[in-house]
């Protein structure tokens, strides 16, 4: 905590405006982060993505439009990253593809961050008893071969989804909306992977605050059990929930890439960064450029997280204790 | 300790009976049976299948019948998708590719990573430190499925020192293990710096350079012990890391191990070697992570056995 600077106790020929400036855990935080150079190239990086990602299909041709006589052409002047076997523009591609995979990456965390959150918060101030269950439940939960499961989900679960994309369709005439079941299926099975660590963290940093001496003055002041929940123990845990969902993002990313590489991922006509790789390792060794962009871009995009993200630890002064 | 590994083992048998019962009703409640996909059969052919293979049965026999077996016989049942051929033969056959990968890989990810994170701890902010740093960042950033095609690409096929693909010679052992190792070296490498770093700055580090230790001695007796501690706790998940992770390596390389058995299987709805295999990797790795307990105590004794 270098930034702490002393108390100047106030004394009876001190105005109230002489006072010391407090600056704020978040105001402190910021300060830090944007002397992380890395951290920072790591945000802009993924902004520009983001940006190009979301906005970038408006522009371009589509991710579908084909041009046979065309074929898999290098990159060049009019495609510049080149064109795939079908003749589609490769940077089309990416960027639609980069709206699959951000979106899942976003979504998937969200519903670890969900589940991992209520669930440690609840085992971490009840405590006792439920606590000891809870997260017994949860250690056993880490050595199950969850990569397994996840994979013989999307297998099995197949049917089912499709059979949610034509509901979608006939009964309620939403077009436009193919691959939807499939996409639900994959935020719920990565979702209910991801939580775990989640969950320990958050208890954990319930558990160390609940015995505070600032919950103990609070508490003395007669403040009720909401307003010491909301106001004093939430702030103080939401460093380390946003660290770690920061950190959860890649790591999801990287789950869904590793599926749609085995073929269980999205599947086509939708397409995202990881079922690009998997069509650029087949067709290397003729067509370089198919593999190499998207690799690269997957890679930027991942280095970026791990970058804001370990900056994000470092500012927020969170406590570096993996699991 | 005893009594520690005891319970440990008593805790496994109810985790390992949910994990089949599980898999076991997730698959049989899917549509879609392993005969499916074959071209159209009467259906006296389609009831004879299913006779052989038990399906017939009502679930609840099928499911006694089956567990009965694996408990008592260690028998997982024939193959549906490979005629005459159980999948304990199967397994037999596939395991010990799959086994070989993996060892080498860990054995890869901790020579690389222990030599990068020590040396990184120990010339702390200067460029080894940073290049160190660095090269750990790639491993963690470029997802083997990335790696493993562009070493191919490049070392394979542009420079033909390599096999593009197959499991052979040793040659062919060098990239798939290479491929897998080097992410888990990364993770290594910055978890042994992080630790040593930790470590170097307490008393008795000085304590034994002030007796005159040579620096040498220093790191390697004294140092490096407690150095390792958050090693050998990542060392579980690398562990089911590297167990996947070669689902993905043995597609790319075409090696005819477990793993890419296991995918395939799953995509055949073959039921028995879905299981029989969930069922082998979820003892393996619930053994490993125990032997990797029993570790981590053994090297900080202030972790005792709760």
């Amino acid at each position: 905590m270098q930034s702490l600077s002393p108390k100047v106790l106030p004394t009876a020929d001190v105005t109230p405006d002489q006072l010391e400036q407090g600056s704020s855990l978040w105001h402190d935080a910021w300060a830090r982060l944007r002397k992380n150079q890395l951290a920072v190239a790591g945000g802009l990086v993924l902004l520009v993505l983001t940006l190009l990602c979301v906005c970038g299909p408006w522009f371009s041709q589509t991710y579908q439009d084909q041009n046979l006589d065309l074929g898999a052409t290098p990159p060049g002047a009019s495609h510049w990253l080149g064109t795939d076997t079908l003749g589609r523009d490769l940077f089309a591609r990416i960027l639609y593809g980069g709206r699959i995979s951000i979106m899942v990456g976003l979504v998937a965390t969200f519903v670890a961050l969900t589940i991992g959150v209520t669930y440690g918060a609840v085992a971490g101030f009840l405590g006792g008893k439920t606590d000891r269950v809870m997260m017994r439940i949860v250690d056993i939960m880490y050595a199950l071969p969850f990569t397994i499961f996840v994979i013989l989900l999307m297998v099995f679960m197949k049917e089912p989804s499709e059979k949610l994309d034509g509901w979608l369709r006939d009964t309620m005439h939403l077009e436009g909306l193919q691959g939807v079941g499939n996409m639900v299926l994959l935020f719920a099975a990565i979702g209910a992977v991801e939580w775990l660590t989640m969950s320990r963290i958050v208890r954990g940093q319930v558990l160390s605050i609940k015995r505070m001496e600032f919950i103990e003055a609070a508490r003395s002041l007669g403040y009720g059990r909401r307003r010491i929940i909301f106001r004093h123990i939430i702030p103080n845990v939401l460093g380390p929930i946003i660290v770690y969902a920061t950190l959860t993002v890649p790591a999801v990313m990287l789950l869904e890439a590793f599926l749609s590489f085995l073929g269980l991922g999205v599947q086509p006509p939708m397409s995202s960064w990881g079922a690009l790789i998997k069509d650029g390792a087949e067709k290397m060794e003729e067509f370089w450029w198919l593999l190499v962009f998207p690799g690269s871009v997957f890679s930027l995009t991942l280095f970026s997280l791990n970058f804001l993200g370990d900056g994000l630890r470092d500012a927020l002064d969170v406590r570096a204790s993996k699991d | 300790m005893l009594r520690f590994i005891a319970r440990r083992l008593l805790e496994t048998i109810p985790v390992l009976f949910i994990i089949v019962t599980a898999t076991f009703f997730m698959i049989r409640f899917v549509p879609g049976g392993p005969f499916t996909a074959e071209k159209a059969v009467t259906p006296e052919v389609m009831r004879n299948l299913e006779r052989a293979y038990n399906l017939d049965k009502p679930l609840w026999r099928q499911y006694a019948g089956y567990l009965g077996k694996v408990v008592f016989h260690g028998d997982l049942g024939p193959s549906f998708k490979y005629p005459n051929r159980t999948v304990n033969e199967i397994i037999a056959d596939k395991l010990p590719v799959s086994l070989e990968l993996g060892a080498l890989s860990l054995a890869i990810a901790l020579a690389v990573g222990l030599t990068l994170g020590v040396l990184a701890a120990i010339k702390r902010n200067t460029w080894i430190d940073y290049l160190c740093s660095s090269v750990a960042m790639i491993g963690i950033c470029v997802p083997t499925f990335v790696l493993g095609p562009l070493l191919v690409l490049t070392l394979a096929i542009h420079y033909g020192w390599f096999n593009a693909s197959g499991w052979y010679g040793p040659i062919d052992r060098i990239l798939p293990s290479l491929t897998l190792g080097c992410v888990y070296a990364a993770y290594v490498a910055r978890l042994t710096r992080g630790g040593m770093l930790e470590v170097l700055n307490q008393d008795y580090i000085r304590t034994a350079r002030a007796k005159g230790a040579s620096e040498v001695r220093v790191i390697f007796r004294h140092a490096l012990r407690g150095g390792l501690l958050p090693v050998v706790s990542f060392l579980g998940p690398a562990i089911a890391g590297i167990l996947t992770g070669s689902f993905v390596i043995e597609t790319i390389f075409q090696i005819p191990g477990l793993g890419r058995e296991f995918v395939n299987s799953a995509f055949n709805r073959d039921y028995t070697l879905v299981l029989g295999t969930v069922i082998l990797y979820a003892t393996l790795l619930i053994g490993l992570n125990l032997v990797v307990d029993i570790v981590q105590v053994w090297l900080n004794p202030k972790l005792k056995f709760e």
